[in-house]
């Protein structure tokens, strides 16, 4: 569905070019969930954004459904089936909940069937729908409500950046499910998270670890899973953890 | 009352009217009366010095409300229109005034209202005011509003003063003064493009105690347009007040924000924000990636930043 081939990436670093992404090529298949995982600062958001077409690659192409999507806008490749969550998401002065969930469907959903995809991500819906996502959010709900605008998008090909990156405890248990029932609604589609977090590797058929720019390994979950750098994980993994109880302490709304 | 689609296309822009409004009201086009009504509680008379009117609202009138929508649709009108409120004692009510132009002559077009709002001890008031421009002519669409609100002890007032549309040239000048207990809230909305200029400025005077006032513009200036807020409150007494300018500009669009805080009072409590950039990138992209074009994307962003 989605193939990368020989994607490189490289920024203006002082007047000498420095390469985030190296000769990178992947695949995500139909109907599977891939974890991309690997140390920070390693070039994973990168890739995410080079799939979305936020960053347009230095070398190499992108392919979805067959076609060259490599000189295709954001929005042409959303248009195409294309779904991005931000790791930080965006905030908006006087746009409610309601109008970013009605935008992400691309139709006029009623109120109901909007409070469906907040209540998916564990967020009462009646307490939300008119809110404007604003700086009256906090980052655990406006996550959360992030992850709700790409469940309404139904998008062949969902990449989620750090889907657990400030969420609470509860949600973050709930996400899994979210997953999950996503790979159960959605026909052929595909879903890619990027994400340390050791339970999301659990529910991958697939896991590439990007490092230093490059692919570092790839294959499914079973072949990989024993070749991870154990201590990077772990530790990634223990810090993380350590962030979610944080969180789940600061008292965020379940 | 006769009026024609270009004229009930303005009311319906600048009042929300599609049909002669309920409650009292006076309609003036070109520079004419084209209908009025008084109610028991409301009283609408002439001025018979200038041209304007006298709009008395009886103590204690509850949930009713007042239209005073001005149309213009002659090119070269320009007029001078003094109106005066007298709002009584624990009365709560809607009045909404306005005015839409069309200017599709060559001749500038100009309404200068000048509204003076008497509001009685204990009142609630909620005015809203829209201005509206339309018409291809090169004759300018001109609106220089003057606004007077003399709030007595533990009175209320909203303003909601929009202009997103098709005016050329604005001068709106606000004052007020409030005695103990009284509550002035303000929000501007405006837009301007083109060429346009508006200079907006208030004057709030918070002269008891625990007077208070909320003003707050939210703009965007596009294209070559130029605005000016000006926004200054003055606390006497021990009192709370608040201004806040926060703006979008957008191509090569000017915005000059004046907040100014007076205090005379060691209790008097008083906060300005302003705040002027450019839309950000990342909120472009965020809606570009739910499959907006970027054009779309604006506009979804404007349109929610002037809601």
């Amino acid at each position: 569905m989605l193939e990368l081939k020989n994607i490189s990436f490289q920024v203006d670093d002082e007047g000498k070019g420095k390469e985030i992404i190296r000769d990178v090529s992947i695949t995500v298949p139909e109907s599977k969930l891939i974890v991309v995982t690997g140390p920070n600062g390693g070039g994973k958001s990168t890739l995410a954004r080079l799939i979305a077409g936020i960053e347009k690659p230095t070398g190499g192409r992108i392919f979805f459904s067959g076609e060259d999507i490599t000189e295709k806008t954001v929005t042409e490749r959303a248009r195409m089936g294309i779904a991005y969550a931000f790791q930080q998401p965006v905030r908006f002065k006087g746009i409610r909940v309601l109008d970013l969930i009605r935008i992400a469907a691309g139709k006029t959903l009623s109120v109901a069937d909007a409070c469906e995809y907040l209540s998916s991500v564990g967020l009462c819906a009646r307490d939300y729908v008119d809110r404007e996502v604003n700086a009256s959010l906090s980052g655990g709900e406006l996550k959360r409500i992030e992850i709700a605008t790409v469940l309404a998008r139904h998008a062949k090909l969902s990449v989620f950046d750090e889907p657990e990156a400030g969420i609470d405890l509860w949600s973050f248990r709930n996400l899994i499910d979210v997953f999950r029932r996503m790979r159960e609604t959605i026909e052929k589609g595909s879903i890619l998270i990027i994400s340390h977090q050791e339970r999301i590797l659990n529910i991958a058929d697939e896991i590439i670890v990007i490092k230093d720019g490059n692919v570092d390994r790839q294959g499914p979950k079973e072949a990989v899973y024993p070749f991870l750098n154990a201590g990077l994980v772990a530790m990634d993994a223990l810090e993380c953890e350590g962030h979610i109880r944080a969180m789940g302490q600061g008292g965020a709304q379940a | 009352m006769k009026l024609d689609e270009i004229q009930k296309r303005l009311l319906q822009e600048v009042a929300d009217l599609h049909e002669v409004p309920e409650g009292a009201y006076n309609i003036r086009s070109n520079s004419q009366s084209a209908g009025r009504r008084s109610t028991a509680n409301i009283e609408i008379v002439s001025k018979e010095d200038v041209s304007g009117l006298e709009i008395r609202i009886k103590p204690g009138t509850k949930r009713e409300s007042v239209h005073i929508p001005v149309v213009m649709t002659e090119s070269g009108l320009k007029e001078v229109v003094y109106n005066d409120f007298f709002i009584g004692e624990n009365s709560d009510v809607v009045i909404v005034a306005g005015c839409g132009i069309d200017n599709c002559g060559n001749q500038d077009s100009e309404h200068d209202g000048i509204h003076r709002f008497y509001v009685g001890k204990g009142a609630r008031v909620r005015y809203v005011e829209k201005h509206y421009g339309s018409g291809e002519g090169k004759g300018k669409r001109i609106l220089n509003p003057g606004t007077e609100v003399h709030m007595d002890e533990d009175s209320y007032m909203e303003m909601e003063m929009v202009q997103i549309k098709g005016v050329d040239d604005t001068v709106r000048t606000t004052t007020a003064d409030l005695k103990a207990g009284a509550k002035l809230v303000v929000r501007e909305r405006l837009m301007t493009h083109g060429e346009q200029n508006a200079v907006s400025t208030y004057a709030v005077e918070l002269n008891g105690d625990n007077a208070s006032a909320d003003v707050v513009s939210r703009s965007v200036a596009r294209d070559h347009s130029f605005q000016k807020f000006d926004a200054k409150i003055v606390g006497n007494a021990a009192c709370n007040g608040h201004t806040e300018c926060d703006s979008i500009i957008m191509d090569q669009g000017r915005i000059l924000a004046v907040p100014g805080l007076e205090a005379n009072h060691v209790d008097a409590s008083l906060f300005h924000e302003a705040a002027i950039g450019k839309i950000a990138g990342e909120q472009l992209i965020k809606l570009m990636t739910l499959g907006l074009t970027e054009a779309e994307a604006e506009e979804q962003i404007i349109n929610g930043f002037l809601r």
